[in-house]
């Protein structure tokens, strides 16, 4: 307990930095699953393949694991172009596993169950893709950001990583909420998630849309994936795999298909985790994060915020 | 003819709802489909709409054959259905709700003054303009519903059943309005209703649909008029 209350600044700070991951990955489940009634879970391999995006962008570069760290403003645009080259390449790859797997069974009215063993079997095919092509090596992630915190208040310490994770993070929920909320197609998205037969009665292409928020999802995991290597140090083909099953918990604990709650359940899944495994030791991380996700779930059977997209479904 | 519903057969899995209807609808008319329930009235209007698709027969659309073709496109070439039910967006506003009707024009610059006639036409809609679609009360999502299939101009506009749970005082209304948009604007309207008495009287023509099958068509004032008709679906000897 001790630990918790000494700790207490650092292990907010590092769970709001976990936690923005966490939503960012979370948003595509919410998403897809908003139009589809469907869990992706080859988002989390897209998510994967992000992170080696990011590698390999830096490594083009000239940096790698072993190079020294560049100057601040380089970190900063080897960051931004890495975020690019990653949110390009998971949405291409989050767009392929709807084009290949998901829509030729949609156009034959496949079963449910269908649709699962798809899922998952994408995410292998994804994963296992990537072990093949790496000899399921672990890479190291060049350095990029000095490590010193950047400002203190008090014992509020917040590194420059910690800064940039939840400043990048910030930007992309609200800029994905305005688009949801304000835009034509945010407004195409939201009508095939509340009533798909009468989104098309309006003139709404239903498979534009979803191949719409199959790419935003694969956006925001590339995003994710590049903060998430800098945390990390290091990537492997199996990345996803705990990372995605922590996003998808975070966006059951929201309230799966709501936006919002993609969000906080990200946000408080990272806290949990922290906190808990300051009380508990650090081998008690997973499982005070998941034990959360269960008792919460008891109480709120359908998230923090309940089940609808972007907004309260009536 | 605007509209050519040719012959056409659909079936839900094994159940066949429409055993070969053929009806037409010319520009500037109000045609009526009147029948009893599960008479095949709702299926008509989605094979039209595209929402199901036909195992046979054709549908041609302003000289365009129209059978395959997805149901967004069809609202393109000038078909908007206000479904049965409603199919209000419950999470949208009113004002949402409105821009979905017109989604696919691209004159964005007259979809304001629309709105601002849809508003006129339905003031209880104004006072209701920030509110979520799936607040309103049946009634009110009704003239959401109908209001928002006019913003999207249509050339042929399908109502299913739109008195539908309205007060007496506003299906009178719902059908001036009817009259006004085809008269006024303009617009062809294709109208199921289980208000037969109404829609005859302000329909062009009518077809009397039983089983999957037309078993009587004719003139508005003709069907009024016809014995069995006034028997079976007017609810006066
Ligand atoms: N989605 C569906 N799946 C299976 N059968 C259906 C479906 N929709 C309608 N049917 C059946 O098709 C037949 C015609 O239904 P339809 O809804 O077209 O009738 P309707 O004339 O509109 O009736 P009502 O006046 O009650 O609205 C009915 O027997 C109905 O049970
Ligand atoms: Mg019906």
């Amino acid at each position: 307990m001790n630990e918790l209350i000494n700790g207490f600044p650092v292990l907010t700070v590092t769970g709001l930095t976990q936690g923005a991951i966490y939503a960012l990955v979370a948003l595509g489940y919410t998403l897809v699953y908003g139009v589809l009634r469907l869990i992706n879970f080859a988002h989390s391999d897209v998510f994967m393949i992000g992170t080696f995006g990011a590698i390999w962008t830096w490594s083009a570069f000239g940096f790698d694991a072993n190079s020294p760290r560049p100057s601040v403003g380089g970190a900063l645009g080897l960051i931004a172009l890495a975020i690019v080259v990653a949110a390009i390449l998971c949405g291409i790859f989050a767009m392929l596993v709807e084009v290949t797997a998901y829509r030729p069974l949609r156009a034959r009215n496949a079963p449910p169950l269908a649709f699962l063993i798809t899922a998952i079997g994408a995410s292998f095919v994804l994963s296992e893709g990537m072990a093949a092509f790496t000899n399921r090596r672990q890479f190291g992630v060049p350095a990029m950001l000095p490590t010193d915190p950047l400002f203190s208040i008090g014992s509020w310490q917040v590194t420059p990583l910690q800064l940039t994770t939840i400043a990048v993070a910030i930007l992309m929920m609200v800029a994905l909420d305005w688009f949801v909320q304000r835009t034509k197609f945010g407004r195409g998205i939201r009508a095939v998630a509340q009533d798909a037969n009468t989104a098309a009665l309006m003139g709404v292409n239903k498979n534009r849309v979803i191949l719409l928020v199959f790419l935003i999802g694969g956006l925001m995991a590339g995003v994710a994936a590049v903060l998430s290597d800098m945390k990390a140090a290091s990537t492997r083909f199996n990345v996803g795999f705990l990372i995605g099953l922590k996003a998808f918990a975070a966006a059951v604990l929201g309230g799966i298909g709501n936006l919002r709650g993609a969000a906080l359940g990200g946000i408080l899944l990272g806290l949990a985790e922290n906190y808990g495994s300051a009380v508990f030791g650090t081998n008690f991380r997973d499982f005070i994060g998941f034990l959360v996700l269960i008792l919460l779930l008891m109480f709120r059977p359908t998230g923090l915020l309940g089940e609808s997209l972007g907004r309260a479904r009536a | 003819m605007l509209l050519e519903v040719d012959n056409i057969t659909l079936l839900y899995g094994r159940i066949q709802a429409l055993h070969g209807i053929t009806v037409h609808v010319n520009e500037g008319e109000i045609v009526a489909l009147i029948g009893a329930n599960g008479a095949g009235k709702t299926t008509t209007m989605r094979a039209v709409s595209g929402v199901r698709a036909i195992a046979s027969g054709r549908i041609r659309f302003n000289g365009v054959d129209i059978t395959r073709m997805r149901a967004d496109l069809r609202v393109i070439q000038g078909i908007c259905q206000s479904p049965e039910g409603r199919g209000v967006f419950p999470g949208m506003t009113v004002r949402e709700n409105l821009e979905m009707g017109a989604y696919t024009r691209k004159d964005t610059g007259n979809i304001a003054k629309d709105m601002d006639h849809v508003l006129d036409l339905f003031p209880r809609l104004r006072e209701r303009f920030k509110q979520a679609g799936g607040t309103l009360s049946g009634g009110e999502q009704q003239m959401l519903a109908v209001g928002r299939a006019l913003m999207s101009r249509p050339k042929l506009l399908l109502l299913d059943e739109p008195s539908m749970g309205l007060a007496p005082m506003l299906i009178q209304q719902i059908f001036e309005i009817i009259t006004e948009i085809n008269q006024r604007d303009g617009t062809t309207i294709l109208l199921v209703e289980q208000n037969a008495q109404q829609a005859l009287s302000r329909a062009h023509r009518a077809y009397v649909l039983e089983t999957g099958s037309i078993v009587k068509e004719g003139t508005g004032q003709e069907l009024l008029h016809d014995p069995a008709v006034k028997d079976a679906y007017l609810g006066v000897a």
